[in-house]
């Protein structure tokens, strides 16, 4: 039931599912991640999400969440304390925020998730004080929640390309800001997954 | 004053050999006698470099006293787990804040002046003010 067009309730699966599947794509990719952190930041980046999205798929199977928010507060939790770097606390904070925005509903529509995001998205900038263009996660997600209006695979689509628009940017915040204009030219690792995670949730969407 | 129970002190770095050699210098410099409770939570569970929660949030329980917990951060990941740490709610102790000073000057004013019995609002004076002290 959550692949229609016409507004679509995702339920506690779906949620489960989005997540299994960004596990599989941390993993598949782990090897280009930590490639992309070794040009600008400290060479950790697809391990470390390999490491906490493992604990995430595990948690997810020991004690199945009743909601698609309990879901998302739980993966949270789990980035949280077993990631080891930024990106725990970062990601951390995106999916508790989120889950926590979407309340103990047991379905939700594709609007109310976009509007949790948004929250999540907007906690996320506040833990790490970074804004658009400064070269990070948030670069790959502002963009998705704003194309999430329009469908998963616009919200993908907006994360891939500001990820990508990286590349030429400097980097403001994080270890890479250290390395001034020498950050330029390399494609941030963060934005980079971000896009993951959001062609995660279009393809579980069927999109 | 000379509140009866101390603030707890936690250094977070994210590699344990500083955090305890960053608390074994503040204990140290404190003067001898009893001091103010301080805990490490340096590196990983496994002895590398990076942030644990888990030894952040043990840390602290460890040294609660109920007059709150201070914890000083190094950087980056350090930071942002113990501000998500601290946005969660239930993993750190009640009255445990992060404060804003540079990492080992802040440590050695934060202990010295807990072990003083001064409150949390005095021990996060003082540690901030170490932003202050220039040295050229």
């Amino acid at each position: 039931m959550s692949e229609q067009d016409s507004e679509p309730v995702l339920d506690v699966d779906f949620f489960r599912r989005w997540l299994t599947t960004a596990a599989a794509s941390m993993e598949r990719e782990a090897d280009h991640l930590t490639q992309l952190d070794s040009a600008i930041g400290d060479a950790d980046h697809g391990s470390n999400l390999q490491r906490g999205f493992r604990a995430v798929t595990g948690a997810l199977e020991k004690e199945p969440p009743a909601t698609p928010g309990a879901t998302l507060v739980l993966a949270g939790r789990q980035l949280i304390s077993t990631v080891g770097g930024a990106s725990g606390p970062l990601y951390g904070t995106l999916l508790r925020r989120t889950g926590k925005a979407l309340g103990d509903s047991a379905e939700v529509t594709p609007a109310q998730l976009a509007e949790a995001l948004g929250a999540g998205v907007a906690a996320v900038a506040q833990l790490g004080g970074a804004k658009a263009g400064d070269k990070t996660m948030i670069d790959a997600l502002e963009p998705a929640v704003a194309a999430l209006a329009t469908s998963f695979a616009a919200a993908s689509a907006a994360a891939e390309e500001g990820a990508v628009a990286t590349v030429p940017l400097q980097a403001r915040k994080g270890r890479a800001s250290y390395l001034g204009e020498r950050s330029i030219g390399h494609q941030d690792p963060g934005a980079t997954s971000s896009a993951l995670l959001i062609a995660a949730l279009a393809a579980t969407a069927g999109e | 004053m000379s509140a009866e129970k101390p603030v707890g002190i936690v250094l977070v770095s994210h590699s344990r050999a500083v955090a305890e050699a960053v608390a074994e210098l503040a204990v140290g410099l404190a003067g001898g006698g009893t001091t103010a409770p301080v805990a490490a939570a340096g590196g990983t569970p496994d002895g590398g470099l990076g942030t644990s929660s888990e030894l952040i949030a043990g840390a602290a329980a460890q040294v609660d006293r109920g007059a709150g917990v201070a914890l000083l951060v190094d950087l980056g990941s350090a930071v942002l787990t113990v501000k998500s740490l601290l946005a969660e709610g239930d993993e750190l102790p009640e009255g445990a804040r992060l404060l804003d000073a540079p990492f080992l000057e802040g440590a050695v004013a934060a202990v010295v002046t807990a072990s003083a019995g001064a409150d949390l609002n005095a021990v996060e004076a003082a540690a901030v003010e170490a932003y202050n002290y220039r040295k050229v």
